[in-house]
């Protein structure tokens, strides 16, 4: 391991809709966090179309580096590293920030270090509290929902991943289905504060002891509630149904996660990804967490979506492990944890 | 003042350095492959064959479309990463002017085009002027026989550029009585020393360079857009 005194890492993030740069200070320290979000230009269309992504991170990118730097009081050659996200993501958006790392790479002669994207969102904990292991991670957001194994900086393991939609898509699609707006966890989160659990909605276990998830059939057993409500002329009960789908989903995000501490042995459990935002995902897993008595760490708000700064502090323990990557570097839609982290 | 150029704006990768208007090297391929990964080692080894750094370079060019919508993107953000990373001033050119100037002496009209499919291209039509180019019609998509109506009705020398012309050839021979060109080989593929001539031209012009929001002129909105505006419109 490399360690020299302060390492400054510039992390740059354009997997989906986000263009994101930021810096940090030994892996653990948030000097700039900037996000530029496409969130509405997204809205009107009811998802991320990943065109009108990538053509907006180009117009963005230089500016959100500069932005970053400037905000973090750090001069580019002072920067020790450059971390990008190289998957997984839309391939078109993942480009850009890949590009943009080269060229700044090429210009100044700093290393270039490939994350993925999901060590990201384990890291953005490791911005509040250092990371202590080992754990297990629950990553629950739009485009991902995986339980990761750690028992080191740099060992990531796969225990189980969805095999489908995931979670926060499920959300998205229901709310579609329902006529809420996108993004749909945010509705639907608020809407199941105030409903009951009336509908009788699956809950897909698949085999005994597997450790993944799918969420196409609940998307599929809400658009019969919808359809079959339709036909007989009946009024569907919007909160009632809305909670009804949140709590099959949180079951199994529950359940499964247990699951996984139970079968590691793990005391730590760590919740990360965009749903983390969820308050009746956060609520119902603290609970279960403390029955358990098993210690859970929920990043902010801020850091539970895309964002570089937890790109940045991946790709410090990356680069004091020596992980660097040629100009040749190029974007991996869909990234395999094992081809990049060690 | 040395001008380094880049276009991937097509299957054609190009990377040329120019002392002012004298072309120092330059790396054309025309292949069906992967631009990302091909792109900065290109960039890289152009430099050190001729000894240089990003220090040394004074200037970047850019084609900014249209073309592939990828491989525009690939080119316009290291363009412009670079620009910004080296405190570098930064032109665009669209790709079609660029093809035009492989026959900047013809004397009539010269119209480069690449295949937008569906019928359509993306096209411009350019006319010598004095030592330069001007634009006749300005690169825009528009429907084969539409551009070959406008030509057609021009009554002049025509002179077709562009490797994806084959794909239109039998459509353009049919419309055209006589003085009908067609480019070949080398002709047919943009080349990025052009690019930096148009670049090293702008500077003598106090051209204002690009700022920092600059984008690729894709000439159409992406297809969710347009639906999005049919749509609305009608409502």
């Amino acid at each position: 391991m490399k360690q020299p005194k302060k390492t400054y890492v510039l992390g740059i993030e354009t997997s989906c809709d986000e263009t994101a740069v930021a810096v940090t200070m030994d892996g653990n320290e948030l000097l700039s966090n900037c996000i530029s979000s496409q969130m509405e230009i997204h809205q009107r269309f009811g998802g991320v179309v990943p065109e009108v992504a990538s053509r907006r991170h180009v117009e963005r990118i230089t500016i959100m580096i500069q932005d970053a730097l400037e905000q973090a009081g750090i001069a580019l050659q002072d920067i020790s590293a450059i971390a990008v996200t190289q998957g997984p993501g839309l391939v078109g958006a993942l480009l850009i920030g890949i590009t943009a790392a080269k060229a700044l790479s090429l210009t100044t002669g700093i290393p270039l270090v490939p994350v993925h994207h999901i060590a990201g969102h384990i890291y953005a904990n490791h911005l509040v509290r250092p990371l202590q292991f080992p754990l297990v991670s629950l990553v629950v957001s739009g485009g991902h929902t995986e339980l990761i194994y750690m028992e080191a900086h740099n060992h990531f393991e796969c225990l189980g991943k969805t095999r489908d939609d995931a979670a926060g898509e499920a959300y998205d699609k229901v709310a579609r289905l329902m006529g809420l707006p996108y993004p749909g966890g945010p509705p639907i989160d608020r809407l199941a504060h105030v409903g009951m659990e009336t509908y009788n909605l699956p809950r897909a276990w698949l085999e005994l002891d597997s450790l993944d998830f799918s969420f196409s059939g609940l998307k599929s057993a809400v658009m019969n509630v919808i359809h079959n409500a339709n036909q007989r002329g009946e009024e569907i009960q919007e909160a009632n149904l809305a909670t009804s789908f949140q709590q099959s989903v949180i079951d199994v995000l529950i359940e499964k996660a247990m699951r996984a501490v139970k079968k590691t042995g793990v005391k730590r459990l760590l919740l990360a990804g965009g749903v983390s935002a969820n308050r009746g995902l956060r609520s119902q897993l603290q609970a279960r967490c403390d029955q358990d008595g098993i210690y859970l760490q929920i990043p902010p708000i801020e850091l539970c979506t895309d964002n570089a700064a937890m790109i940045a502090a991946v790709g410090t323990y990356q680069w004091w492990a020596g992980n660097e990557a040629a100009l040749t570097l190029n974007a991996e839609p869909n990234l395999k944890m094992s081809a990049v982290h060690r | 003042m040395r001008t380094l150029a880049i276009d991937t704006s097509t299957m054609v990768m190009g990377v040329a350095i120019l002392e002012q208007d004298r072309v120092l090297g330059e790396m054309v391929t025309n292949l069906k492959k992967n631009h990302s990964v091909r792109l900065m080692p290109a960039v890289s080894q152009l430099l050190s064959e001729l000894d240089l750094s990003v220090s040394n370079i004074d200037q970047i060019a850019v084609t900014n479309g249209p073309g592939s919508y990828t491989g525009i993107r690939i080119g316009v953000t290291t363009a412009k990463t670079l620009s910004w990373a080296a405190r570098l001033p930064l032109y665009s050119a669209s790709s079609l002017t660029v093809l035009a100037h492989n026959a900047a002496h013809f004397p009539g009209l010269i119209v480069p085009l690449f295949d937008a499919r569906r019928s359509r291209v993306y096209a411009g039509v350019y006319r010598r002027l004095i030592d330069q180019l001007e634009p006749v019609i300005r690169p825009q998509v528009i429907h084969i026989e539409q551009l070959i109506k406008k030509v057609v009705s021009l009554n002049e020398p025509v002179l077709f550029l562009g490797e994806d012309v084959e794909i239109h050839r039998l459509n353009i021979e049919a419309s055209f009585s006589s003085r009908l060109y067609f480019g070949q080989g080398g002709e047919n593929i943009p080349h990025p020393s052009h690019l930096g001539l148009i670049a090293w031209r702008k500077h003598l012009d106090n051209e204002p360079p690009e700022t920092d929001d600059f984008a690729p002129d894709y000439l159409q909105l992406t297809e969710a857009e347009a639906k999005w505006l049919q749509k609305n419109r009608r409502d």
